[in-house]
């Protein structure tokens, strides 16, 4: 599938209230053709009703939602070219798992024999062979989870919605699903846009996504930028962990009082004796923890008037786990001014 | 695949994008039948009844005379209304501690202690009586209380006959026969109302977590007390649910005392000939609304206790 | 007798277990009285032991056309009622699952009404309200008087299968592209239909018994309940009344049996009226 220069999604100025809920409060957002979207947020931040005003099971309060250019605000889901999969799967529990795939052939009055060859040809590609005449109950989840796939692909649609599918899977099944689901999302070359709680999820399979909270998009870029880049305090704080400096202990290691975050894994400590870079920020502190966390330690560092650093570092040299400073020690840390980023700031 | 916008859209399909478009309107299609039968037929009738019970029957032409009157109201106040009305309600109050006493040890059993198999199996013993003609439990009734019936034959046979002879003797509540008397009555409301006491009480104590009565033994209390603190309390919305249906249905019965009956009259006795051969239209409905009223503040209560849960 | 290892063990005492014996006994033998006296040869008292035992009731009940009549009755009200109800039912409780609006609890709370109150007040209201609108009695006035009590059986039915259905199946199958009747047609039908098909039975076994009302609502008609009530009092066939008596119960365990089954294979219990 070619893809196209008009966003496969746009919304402009969209708002949806429940009552006095602001579940959406003014969203603008392009999402390209062909990539791969996620919007990320706690719960209640609004991520999943956008999802489902993409699909057409809500309406915006006010504003427009384009897909492919085409106002689609109030045109009802069956009219949409954007298929769902939905966080419990919601497969039929009537029907087997064939009939769950070809279902939306069939309300198109797709040929018995075509649709069923096609459902098998999807079947194949979510790597589930002969399991079509099962029924979803006689399933593990996983492979409720790709049937639910196969049937919302079926449709060959330009979007495809996945509403946290890999929420009711256990860790390890969900870490293979989440490459699995790049890789076919890759191999399909729609869109997908893929909601989600979970930082570490949206960060893996993410070309692009959004930040949202309190019915706000607080972000929208590639992993990389969300991350190196917090556009806010909420931001640095939900993805990946970060530290905060400021008021009067910004002023001191900066010179500005603008409030500033450094991720723990950007932040050197010093060896006795040992000077920092003249060209970088640093600070002292008294170590108040020691966390030893295998691929690295994490350490608490207290710098004086409430503020306390996380700082990670890679256990590179060490050696029968024994860390490289001790609980109660004196320490200088240092961080190269390129990754203190100003909260706001471009 | 192309885009179905495109299509020209079938009569269904556009009614249903129409129905996308206005939930509202949805809502009301599904609500509006139900809804419209509900108060126009049933609600409004009850309506009219109580508006009737407000006019009252000219005793000298025999019509209704359509001008508000509590006059209707104040015959229910004479001594042979009232009488009627305290045998109702006392006999609707004996069926209901009956049935209570004999329900509650049935439900506990199937609640508590019954396997997954026996629980089904009483659970049907509890249910299709319930369901069994109801014309037919009161008849089988008559056949078995009949003074040539199988019970009198019974109690012969143990030489017991005296003693029954006795129960029949005692003024308010005996008859000639078991089938001819109050007794009779009560032994058949109590059968009939059973199941309704059962199921109720069986479905709050189901909701009794067994950790709990666990607990309560771990914590030093005897059996009678964790009966007493624990599981009354929590059965007592079930009872409540129970008796709702054994008072109400005792109430407005006129199957049983017409069929066991002698010629002392229940409410719906009453109601039944008001309504049919003497005509007094606004007694009729006047005496509906006593069972009506008390019914009305049994389920209040009842709603304030959080009893209709459990139906 | 040391109470804490006693809780571990859970045997019942045998004072419960002995009630709750005799109060399932007291439940269900009494209806088997009903298949003795139907092959009694006493035709003018309920004499027992019987004095002798015949099947000769059966050809002449066969014979009366009165019953014939009454049955037919009995069953096109009980159908048509069911339908209704069905219908009325189902539409309720799809409302009360799919939103919530204002006055949700109130509309449950009027469904349960006419079961909920004496049969007499529902029979009452509707034969006073016939007389004010000057309706005359018909096939229908009955079968108005049923559909509103048994709406609310299929009602509890269908509302407790929503409650566990899922509804986003409704929004997938709207999302892979069916329209509402679609929708309906090949996932909420199907989803329902045992609970809807287990509460039609048991509406019609309702109907198919009801004697309080119907005989506010009925004139001149038998239906077959009218038709033993009116033995009961003034008995005239008694052998034929046992015959009838015994078909009734058999009749209505054909629906009371099929909506348990079909109940139980779908995991749920609901023949509570």
């Amino acid at each position: 599938m070619s893809k196209s220069s008009t966003p496969a999604i746009q919304f402009k100025d969209v708002s949806r209230h429940f009552g006095d809920v602001r579940a959406v409060d003014h969203v603008d957002l392009q999402i390209a053709d062909g990539e791969f979207f996620t919007m990320l947020g706690p719960s209640g931040s609004g991520k999943t009703t956008c999802l489902r005003m993409i699909a057409g099971f809500d309406q915006p309060t006010s504003g427009q939602i384009f897909l492919h250019g085409t106002d689609v605000s109030y045109l009802p889901p069956y009219e949409r070219e954007v298929n769902t999969v939905f966080q419990d799967y919601a497969l039929f529990p009537h029907m087997t798992v064939l009939d769950n795939v070809a279902y939306g052939l069939m309300v198109r009055n797709v040929p018995k024999d075509k649709r069923k060859a096609e459902a098998e040809k999807m079947l194949e590609l979510v790597r589930l062979p002969g399991l079509g005449k099962r029924k979803p109950s006689q399933l593990s989840g996983g492979q409720r989870q790709r049937v639910a796939l196969a049937r919302a692909l079926i449709l060959k649609p330009r979007v495809l919605l996945l509403d946290e599918p890999l929420g009711a899977l256990d860790l390890k099944l969900r870490q293979e699903m989440q490459l699995e689901l790049k890789a076919l999302q890759e191999q399909v070359g729609i869109t997908f846009v893929y909601v989600t709680h979970d930082q570490e999820e949206a960060l893996t399979m993410s070309d692009s996504l959004a930040v949202f909270n309190q019915g706000r998009i607080e972000q929208v870029g590639a992993p990389a930028e969300i991350y190196e880049s917090p556009a806010s305090e909420f931001v640095a704080g939900f993805v990946g962990v970060s530290n905060l400096i400021r008021g009067p202990l910004a002023k001191q290691i900066t010179g500005s009082t603008a409030t500033f975050s450094i991720r723990p894994e950007k932040i050197h400590i010093l060896k006795a004796g040992e000077k920092p870079p003249s060209e970088a920020y640093s600070a002292g502190g008294l170590i108040s923890d020691v966390i030893y966390l295998g691929m690295y330690t994490r350490y608490e560092v207290d710098l004086g008037g409430g503020n306390i650093l996380t700082v990670a570092q890679q256990n590179l040299t060490t050696t029968k786990g024994k860390p490289l400073a001790a609980k109660g020690q004196q320490v200088q840390l240092f961080w190269e001014k390129d990754h203190a980023k100003q909260i706001g700031a471009k | 695949m192309k885009t179905t916008a495109a299509l020209p859209r079938s009569p269904i399909q556009r009614f249903s994008n129409f129905l996308y478009a206005h939930p509202a309107l949805g809502l009301a299609l599904l609500l509006g039948p139900p809804l419209v039968w509900m108060i126009g037929i049933y609600l409004s009738s009850l309506f009219t009844m109580l508006v009737q019970s407000f006019f009252r029957l000219d005793d000298f032409t025999g019509q209704i005379v359509r001008e508000f009157t509590l006059s209707t109201y104040a015959q229910l106040f004479t001594a042979s209304n009232l009488d009627i009305v305290q045998r109702t309600a006392g006999m609707a109050t004996a069926v209901t501690l009956a049935t209570l006493l004999i329900a509650f040890p049935l439900a506990y059993y199937m609640a508590r202690y019954a396997s997954t198999r026996a629980k089904g199996f009483l659970y049907l013993a509890v249910t299709l009586p319930l369901w069994s003609s109801y014309l037919v439990k009161v008849y089988a009734w008559k056949l078995i209380l009949a003074k040539e019936g199988i019970l009198s034959w019974v109690i012969g046979q143990l030489h017991l006959t005296a003693g029954m002879d006795w129960l029949l003797g005692i003024p308010t509540i005996g008859g000639p026969s078991l089938s001819i008397s109050p007794i009779g009555i009560f032994l058949v409301f109590v059968y009939v109302w059973l199941p309704y006491m059962i199921l109720p009480i069986q479905a709050a104590l189901e909701r009794v977590p067994k950790s709990l009565l666990e607990a309560s033994g771990d914590l030093g209390a005897k059996p009678a007390k964790t009966f007493r603190h624990v599981i009354l309390p929590l059965a007592f919305p079930g009872m409540v649910a129970g008796s709702l249906f054994t008072f109400s249905l005792t109430l407005g019965d006129f199957i049983v005392p017409s069929v066991m009956g002698n010629s002392s009259f229940y409410i719906g006795q009453a109601v039944l000939s008001h309504q049919g051969t003497s005509g007094n239209i606004p007694l009729a409905a006047a005496m509906t609304s006593v069972p009506l009223l008390i019914m009305a503040i049994y389920l209040i209560l009842a709603r304030r206790l959080g009893a209709l849960d459990a139906l | 007798m040391p109470s804490k290892t006693v809780n571990r063990e859970e045997r019942a005492p045998l004072v419960i277990v002995g009630m709750a014996l005799a109060a399932v006994l007291f439940l269900n033998l009494p209806v088997f009285i009903i298949f003795v006296y139907a092959f009694t040869t006493d035709s003018q008292t309920f004499t027992f032991p019987l004095p002798g035992l015949t099947t000769q009731w059966f050809g002449i009940a066969a014979g009366r056309n009165d019953l014939w009549e009454a049955l037919g009755l009995s069953i096109r009200v009980a159908l048509l009622a069911t339908v209704l109800a069905m219908l009325l039912g189902t539409l309720a409780a799809a409302a009360v699952s799919r939103s919530k609006f204002f006055g949700r609890e109130a509309v449950s709370f009027l469904l349960v009404l006419p079961l909920a109150l004496p049969g007499i007040v529902t029979g009452i209201a509707l034969r006073q309200t016939m007389g004010v609108l000057d309706i005359p009695f018909s096939f229908f006035t009955i079968v108005v008087g049923h559909a509103t009590f048994c709406m609310v059986i299929v009602y509890n039915n269908v509302l407790a299968r929503f409650r566990r259905m899922s509804w986003s199946i409704m929004e997938a199958s709207a999302d892979l592209g069916a329209n509402s009747w679609q929708t309906f047609r090949y996932v909420l039908l199907p989803s329902m239909s045992t609970a809807l098909l287990a509460g039609g039975m048991l509406a019609f076994a309702l109907s198919f018994d009801e004697v309080i009302v119907t005989t506010f609502t009925a004139g001149q008609d038998s239906t077959l309940p009218i038709w033993i009530f009116s033995q009961l009092t003034r008995p005239r066939d008694r052998p034929v009344t046992n015959v009838v008596a015994l078909f009734v119960v058999l009749i209505m365990a054909i629906p009371i049996l099929l909506s348990y089954r079909i109940s139980q294979r779908d995991g749920e219990t609901q023949l509570n009226r």
